[in-house]
């Protein structure tokens, strides 16, 4: 494995792309994370609130796009992660992670991040701020 | 309608970073790595144990806020934001709170929105912040007027 911190500036990381999203997926990342609000994993709750069908937590999309970083937690740790939920993300949606490194400061390596789906839609985007140990 | 809520926090609430709960949160955003859940690789690491992912503490207890009750149902997660000292290692101890940063109105195309914005915190035993989550949860007038009434 590659060092993250030999990265240039405009190089991006290995896109991820998950497998299409399934109602279990939900169901699971409900019962881990405790949110249990229904439109999440109920259809009748989701039409009641005026949606076409199940949305996925935004917290589980999150959750998926920094796993990006996993495979280099033993050089640094995410020391800043901020998401704006920007879309939604259905049944069977397709969503790829991506990541780019934009600047470099001491020490510190700052990305921008998105999760887009099969339309080429962002569903969330941000920014995270790698630090390196020393 | 929360104006006054500003500034208001819960008391500090001891949780503990479980490894069957940071297994299973691992499981659910599909990030299976050792460093997470691999007891043996944990201690070979850097950090000489497993450690949570970041979005991990969505899991804790972070107490209750007085006369400040939020639904379940209704709310848009508009914003959410990371700040970290370190990662949280499984096992350890976290004391968890809740505040209200701030709290204010915007009128726009989908009518009166209202916009909490809480900070969650994690310290360890010596009151030493090792995290802040921070979300902005939009309230939109329909579900507004459920609360009020």
């Amino acid at each position: 494995m590659t060092s993250i911190f030999d990265l240039q500036i405009g190089d991006s990381l290995e896109e991820i792309t998950l497998h299409p999203v399934s109602r279990i997926d939900l169901i699971k990342y409900a019962g881990a994370s405790g949110d249990f609000n229904p439109i999440h994993t109920i259809d009748a709750e989701a039409s009641k609130a005026g949606l076409p069908g199940i949305i996925a937590h935004g917290m589980w999309t999150m959750g998926n796009l920094a796993k990006l970083f996993t495979p280099y937690l033993e050089e640094g740790f995410i020391q800043y992660y901020k998401i704006r939920f920007a879309g939604m993300v259905f049944l069977e949606d397709v969503i790829t992670l991506k990541g780019k490194l934009q600047k470099e400061r001491e020490g510190l390596l700052d990305f921008t991040v998105a999760a887009v789906n099969q339309d080429g839609k962002e569903v969330i985007n941000g920014a995270i701020t790698f630090k390196k140990y020393v | 309608m929360f104006k006054d809520i500003i500034g208001k926090r819960s008391e500090k609430v001891k949780n503990t970073v479980e490894r069957g709960a940071v297994k299973k949160f691992a499981e659910a955003i599909g990030d299976v790595h050792p460093i997470y859940v691999d007891e043996e690789y944990g201690k070979q690491s850097r950090y000489e144990q497993n450690i949570a992912p970041p979005t991990f503490p969505r899991v804790f207890d972070y107490g209750e806020i007085e006369d400040f009750n939020l639904p379940n149902v209704g709310l848009i997660h508009g914003e959410q934001i990371y700040h970290y000292k370190r990662p949280l290692l499984v096992g350890e101890e976290v004391y968890c709170y809740t505040e209200v940063l701030d709290y204010y109105e915007k009128t726009g195309k989908m009518g009166l929105l209202s916009f909490v914005i809480l900070q969650g915190s994690g310290e360890d035993k010596d009151g030493k912040i090792i995290y802040t989550e921070r979300q902005s949860v939009i309230i939109t007038e329909p579900v507004r007027k459920e609360l009020v009434r």
